[in-house]
Formats: C-alpha cells, sequence, structure tokens
C-alpha cells in the first residue's frame, strides 16, 4: 500500500498540473482585448501570403529517425531492470548483459553503414 | 461487491480516458486527431498498470507507445500526402469489418471472462503480491542462467532485425537508384 | 508518510510530511485527511518551481546582459527584480491572435501540456531526507517517461497552427528530442547500475561517499548535453532559427500563450538542473545534512544554482550548430559513446566487487572508504573519454582536408589567379 500512497500523490498531481498554466490562460482570456479580424488572423509565414495546403507531405528521414529511436527505446527498457539488479549477479548476468548491449550495437553499425542517421 | 475506495474510483476514471479515447480513434476524420486519442486511451492503461503494482510497465507503456510510437504514427500520417483527413468515413467494405470486430471483441470477452468466471477458475483474483512487476526481480530474471536469460538475448536479436528491417524498407528507392 | 507515534505536538511539528495522522487525532475522517494532505503536498511541490522561475527569468536576463555587456532589466523594483511579474501584467492584457485554419482545442491545449508535463517532473525531486513529492520505485523512469511526452507537445502545438514553419520547426524538434533522448537515456543507466535503484531516494543515498560525478563524469557530462538538446537552447536551439524557420513550432501564439512556452522552457532548464544535481552531484548530502535534514534543501539549491549557471554560460557564448551537425554529434559521437560507457561501468563495477575494493555497507558514506573504487572508475572514465575524443579529433583532420581539398579544386589557384587579373 505504501507504494500505491506514492502513486496517489503522482495521480493527484497529474490532476492538478493542468490548472497551473490553465488559470493564468483563462485569466488572459477574462481581460484581454479581442479584436481579431481577417488580416491579423492570417498565418505569419516571413510576410509571404500561404500557398496551398499547410499539412504537406514530408521527408522519410523523420520516420527513419522515429523507428530507430524507438528500437532503442525498446532495448534500453530492458537494460534498466538488468542495471537495478546488476549488483546481486554475476559474471554471467555481465555475459549477458554484454550479448545483448553488442547486438544493439550492431544494430547501430548497420545503421551508420546504411547511411539511415545522415540528415539528407 | 465492488467497494468505494479510492482504487475503485482511480480505476473508473482510467476506464472513462481508456474508452473515451478509444471512441474518439475510431470516430475522428482527421489521423492527427485519432493519433491523439489514442495516446489519452493508452495514458489509462498505463494507470491499469499502476493500480496492478506494476509500475515500470508502466512507465514502459508511456515511454514506448506515447513517447515513441504515438510520434512514429504522426511522422507516418504526414508522409503520406492528404491522408491527415478523411473525407470518407464509411466504405463499401465497412460491414465486414463491423463483423470482423463485433467477433474478435466476443473472442476475446470469452477468453478474458473464462479463466477468471468460468468452472474451475479461482474464485478470488484479488491476491496480487505486492512485488508483481518489482525492477529487481524482473531484471534477475531475465539474465538468470535458470531464468529467461534466452528470451532476453532472442529479444536483443529480434530488435536487431526489427531495425535492419526497417531501414531495408524505408530506404529501399534510394539504394534502388544508386 | 515515514513518521509514526508519539503524541499531537510532536505529530504535527513537521507538518508536510504527517499532515494526514496529525489531522485524523484532531478528530478529522481518515480518507479526507489522506486527500487533504496530498492536496497540500501537491500544491507545495509544484508552488517551488513556479515560484523560483519567476526570479530565474530575471537571473538569466541580468547573466545574459553582462556576458553582452548591458545592464539588463533595472526599471521595475530595486535592481529590476518586478521585471517578470511586470512582464506578466503585460501579457495577461495582450490581444492574443488564433490563426484563421488552426485547430482550435489543440491550439489552446499546446500551452497547456507545455507547462504541465515539466511541472510533473517536480512530483519525484528529493529535497531533503525526508521531503519528496512521491519516492516512486521506478522514479527515474518516471521522469524519462513524463519527459518522453515533451515530443507530443510540441507536434500538438506545431501541427494546430496550420502554419508550414511551425510544422517544419515542429517536427525538427521532434527528432531532435527522440534523438538525444538515447544518450540521455543510456547516461542515466550508469548511476542506475551503480545505486542498483531507480529510486531518486536511494540513488541519492547511494551517494554519500563519493558523488556520481566523480565515479563517472562522463556519464554526467552526456546526461547534461542531452539535456541541453532537449531543453532546446543554444548551441541546439534550431528550432528557433531565425534566419530559416522564424521561431520555431510556436511562431503563431501569442499572448500569455506564447508566455507558457517561455516559462516552460525556463522551468525546463531549471528542473534538467535540479536532475543533475540530484543525480550526479549528490543532491541532497552536504555537511551537517545527517543532524538538520532541512538543510538538503540548502545544499541542493546551491548545486543547482552551479549547474544551473554553467548552463546559462553554455547558452550565451556557444553559437548555435547546424542541423545535420546535431544530428552527426548524437549518433555518431554520444550514443556510441554512451554504449561503450555502460559496457566499461559495468565491467568496472564487477571488477572492483572481484577485487574487494568495495566499501562495507556500514562504510559506504566514508569518503576514505569509496577512494578505491572511486580512482578505478574513473581513471576508466579519463581513459575512454581520451580515447573519443582522440578519434573526434582524427576525424576532424580528415573532414578538414577534405574540405580543402575540395575548395582546391573549385579555386585550382587563388593567389595566381589574382596576380594574372
Amino acid at each position: 500500500m505504501e507504494t500505491l500512497n506514492e502513486w496517489a500523490f503522482v495521480g493527484v498531481f497529474f490532476a492538478i498540473a493542468w490548472v497551473f498554466p490553465a488559470l493564468p490562460i483563462i485569466g488572459a482570456w477574462l481581460v484581454r482585448p479581442k479584436k481579431p479580424n481577417a488580416l491579423k488572423k492570417q498565418t505569419y509565414e516571413s510576410g509571404v501570403e500561404t500557398v496551398g495546403d499547410t499539412w504537406v507531405q514530408f521527408r522519410v528521414q523523420y520516420y527513419i529517425y522515429g523507428l530507430v529511436f524507438l528500437i532503442f527505446d525498446v532495448e534500453m527498457i530492458f537494460l534498466f531492470p538488468w542495471a537495478v539488479a546488476y549488483e546481486r549477479l554475476d559474471w554471467f548476468a555481465y555475459g549477458a548483459g554484454f550479448l545483448f548491449i553488442f547486438l544493439l550495437t550492431d544494430a547501430l553499425i548497420y545503421a551508420w553503414r546504411k547511411r539511415a542517421l545522415e540528415w539528407v | 461487491m465492488i467497494e468505494l475506495n479510492a482504487q475503485t474510483i482511480a480505476f473508473a476514471i482510467l476506464s472513462a480516458l481508456i474508452l473515451g479515447g478509444g471512441l474518439g480513434v475510431v470516430t475522428t476524420r482527421n489521423l492527427v486527431h485519432g493519433a491523439l486519442w489514442l495516446i489519452l486511451s493508452l495514458l489509462g492503461v498505463a494507470g491499469y498498470f499502476v493500480l496492478l503494482s506494476a509500475p515500470f510497465l508502466a512507465a514502459v507503456q508511456v515511454l514506448v507507445y506515447i513517447g515513441a510510437i504515438a510520434i512514429l504514427i504522426v511522422f507516418a500520417v504526414m508522409l503520406t500526402r492528404s491522408m491527415t483527413s478523411l473525407g470518407e468515413v464509411r466504405n463499401r467494405q465497412w460491414w465486414i469489418s463491423a463483423i470482423t470486430v463485433v467477433l474478435l471483441f466476443l473472442l476475446l470477452a470469452v477468453g478474458i471472462i473464462l479463466p477468471v468466471w468460468g468452472r474451475g477458475a479461482p474464485g478470488d483474483v484479488t491476491t496480487l503480491s505486492a512485488t508483481v512487476g518489482g525492477a529487481v526481480e524482473l531484471g534477475e530474471a531475465l539474465v538468470a542462467g535458470d531464468g529467461f536469460v534466452l528470451p532476453f538475448e532472442v529479444a536483443s536479436i529480434l530488435l536487431t532485425a526489427a531495425m535492419i528491417g526497417a531501414i531495408v524498407v524505408a530506404r529501399d528507392e534510394e539504394d534502388g537508384q544508386a | 508518510m515515514g513518521l509514526t507515534g508519539g503524541d499531537v505536538l510532536t505529530t504535527c511539528v513537521d507538518f508536510i510530511n504527517t499532515l494526514a495522522p496529525c489531522l485524523v487525532r484532531a478528530g478529522w475522517h481518515g480518507d479526507i485527511a489522506n486527500l487533504l494532505s496530498l492536496l497540500l503536498g501537491v500544491v507545495i511541490v509544484a508552488t517551488v518551481p513556479l515560484l523560483t522561475v519567476i526570479l530565474l527569468i530575471w537571473i538569466e536576463r541580468k547573466f545574459a546582459a553582462r556576458i553582452q555587456d548591458r545592464i539588463g532589466p533595472n526599471r521595475v523594483g530595486p535592481y529590476g527584480l518586478l521585471q517578470s511579474l511586470a512582464d506578466a501584467l503585460k501579457m495577461l492584457t495582450k490581444e492574443d491572435i488564433t490563426p484563421t485554419g488552426a485547430d482550435r482545442v489543440l491550439f489552446n491545449l499546446a500551452p497547456i501540456i507545455t507547462f504541465a508535463t515539466v511541472v510533473l517532473i517536480w512530483a519525484i525531486i528529493p529535497f531533503t531526507p525526508l521531503h519528496i513529492g512521491a519516492d516512486l520505485s521506478i522514479g527515474i523512469l518516471y521522469f524519462v517517461a513524463v519527459g518522453s511526452i515533451g515530443a507530443v507537445k510540441v507536434m500538438i502545438g506545431g501541427w494546430s497552427s496550420n502554419n508550414k514553419y511551425a510544422l517544419l520547426g515542429a517536427f525538427r524538434t521532434i527528432a531532435l528530442i527522440v534523438s538525444y533522448e538515447v544518450p540521455m537515456i543510456l547516461a542515466l543507466l550508469v548511476p542506475v547500475l551503480m545505486a542498483g535503484s531507480m529510486g531518486m531516494q536511494d540513488l541519492t543515498h547511494a551517494q554519500g561517499g563519493m558523488w556520481f560525478i566523480v565515479m563517472s563524469p562522463l556519464a554526467a557530462i552526456i546526461f547534461f548535453i542531452a539535456n541541453l538538446a532537449e531543453t532546446g537552447r543554444s548551441p541546439f536551439d534550431l528550432l528557433e532559427a531565425e534566419s530559416e524557420l522564424i521561431a520555431g513550432y510556436h511562431i503563431e501564439y501569442s499572448g500569455f500563450k506564447f508566455g507558457m512556452f517561455m516559462a516552460g522552457e525556463f522551468m525546463q532548464v531549471f528542473t534538467v538542473a535540479v536532475l543533475t544535481a540530484v543525480l550526479f552531484l549528490g543532491g541532497w548530502w552536504g555537511p551537517f545534512v545527517d543532524q538538520v535534514p532541512a538543510l538538503g534543501f540548502i545544499w541542493l539549491g546551491l548545486k543547482t544554482a552551479v549547474v544551473y549557471l554553467f548552463m546559462l554560460l553554455i547558452r550565451n557564448t556557444v553559437p548555435r550548430f547546424r542541423i545535420d551537425q546535431v544530428m552527426n554529434i548524437n549518433w555518431k559521437f554520444m550514443v556510441p559513446l554512451s554504449i561503450v560507457l555502460i559496457l566499461l561501468q559495468s565491467f568496472l563495477l564487477r571488477l572492483v566487487d572481484v577485487l574487494g575494493l568495495r566499501p562495507a555497507p556500514e562504510l559506504a558514506n566514508d569518503l576514505l572508504a569509496n577512494l578505491p573504487q572511486t580512482l578505478v572508475l574513473l581513471a576508466g572514465n579519463l581513459v575512454l573519454g581520451a580515447i573519443f575524443l582522440l578519434l573526434l579529433q582524427r576525424h576532424g583532420r580528415t573532414l578538414r582536408k577534405a574540405d580543402e581539398a575540395l575548395a582546391a579544386v573549385r579555386e585550382p589557384a587563388p593567389a595566381g589567379g589574382m596576380a594574372e587579373a
């Protein structure tokens, strides 16, 4: 129960944290002047008239970074329990962790060689 | 009976989050909105893990699903032109997917209900130990020789293969041109 | 909520930790007392960064002004101390413009999420040995998880503005944040390895004998740099590259919503400084903290100030990187370095264990008993750092030679050509 009590704190925090930034924004909404017009509401793109749809097609490179990150993310998650229990483990555990990280490095080297990490 | 305490209240709120988020995902016409509703739903699932005394899995849920996969979904949406908003929600195959979804739901419901409340199931299922999902036990189990060391390494190989596959698929055209 | 027993008076002295039992003794209902103490705790923990950030904005502006040979804010209040309040009032009364075609709900949600996610991290900061919002068993992972929502808020802000530059800025920022999360999390594994726990109080307790920055300076540096990038400040302020992206994902924001983005950034920098102090500079450890736990708050504040001022110094003196340089530094230098670092650190820790250099549990907080293992770990870190720096230097030389060769091809003989003309 002790840990759940700690998490109750986090839960209340999640419920309340939104209030702090929301209050001044609502306050500003109450007191600020509201005189919008079409010119004011134009998007600012360096003073040039907006052309076409905003939600344009993006390059595949962003997606590749996302993929590489996702895979590293999952790998690192596996390493956290290993790191926590490390003190109580033996050389075998070091070997297991070493092999795991070595395979991770393999993936990194492959991505590097295939120039997937370049910003093109 | 269900007794009214902080845990049940939290459970109700989280369930509302999950179901509301899920409803948002399937009703919105905008794919980016859909991804954001999905994030809300997944956040609720992370809360479930906390209630089940598995905070480590809750952190994994947020880190991997919200921090990485949701972002990846948005990237994917932005990669495909004119996919940010769908004009038509229903198409000709809508009834096929409806039947499939209902069947899947029934299958899952039976699969969950039978082992818990069916014949031969343990009547009392609220006996979770406080150490479920403890990171230390997980770590020891993962790398102990008589534990799960093989799946642990296989997971690493699987992820490496996933990375290689992803790069091959994503950069296919450029390699072809070169 | 650690303390138990004693009469009403002793229970109610340290009221932050023991409000609930104190109220129960005064005749309140248990659940309501619990909820009240939770609410009080949340408000206190959240107010600390909120109040500090008002002061920090002044410090930052004064600091930047001194570096740029200016005076800085000096009109409102003594030494311009009340400048931030005046700015807040100004922002409150400014007209707030929502651009045409913006996604209204998300547009308003983004600044709120930005600010809230930074406040949320404070739930796990250990202020003193006794005072911490929530001492979660997964403490450090909570920080990583909440931090990873950062990419979502950038996406919402950039996407909902209906502005191409905002969207482009958001995507760049997400790519940057997501990339630098890899070395950051890998660097966090090192303190976890040394402390054998992810809880923030355990991580601080483990530094009783020696700070982790001495036992693994490389991890501290990687964590610091990665976080610098996550906050999106110079030299990593690509999202604000005025000449190409105008102002990043929050171009379209005005009034207090923009203020929330700014305050969120200031607070994130401060939060990162606190985390660095907790994880690598010993947190609340300091002289006499055993006798007077409240002193820990002051020690933590001092260490945070050192880290924070160092971050300001970097922000104001280092020029901006290019986006491809930023990505290269991360994936081709920091990530390999942190991977090798984990292999090395875990090996050295096991070696220290085998050689019997690890201090006995009862001497864990003794400086002298910690020296042998510290020396081994420090030496390993220094050698590794030196090797990687040498590699970097060699790589830099090859790059420069290639550049020079390219320049020579483009302009065969610049000096001779000039003479003929």
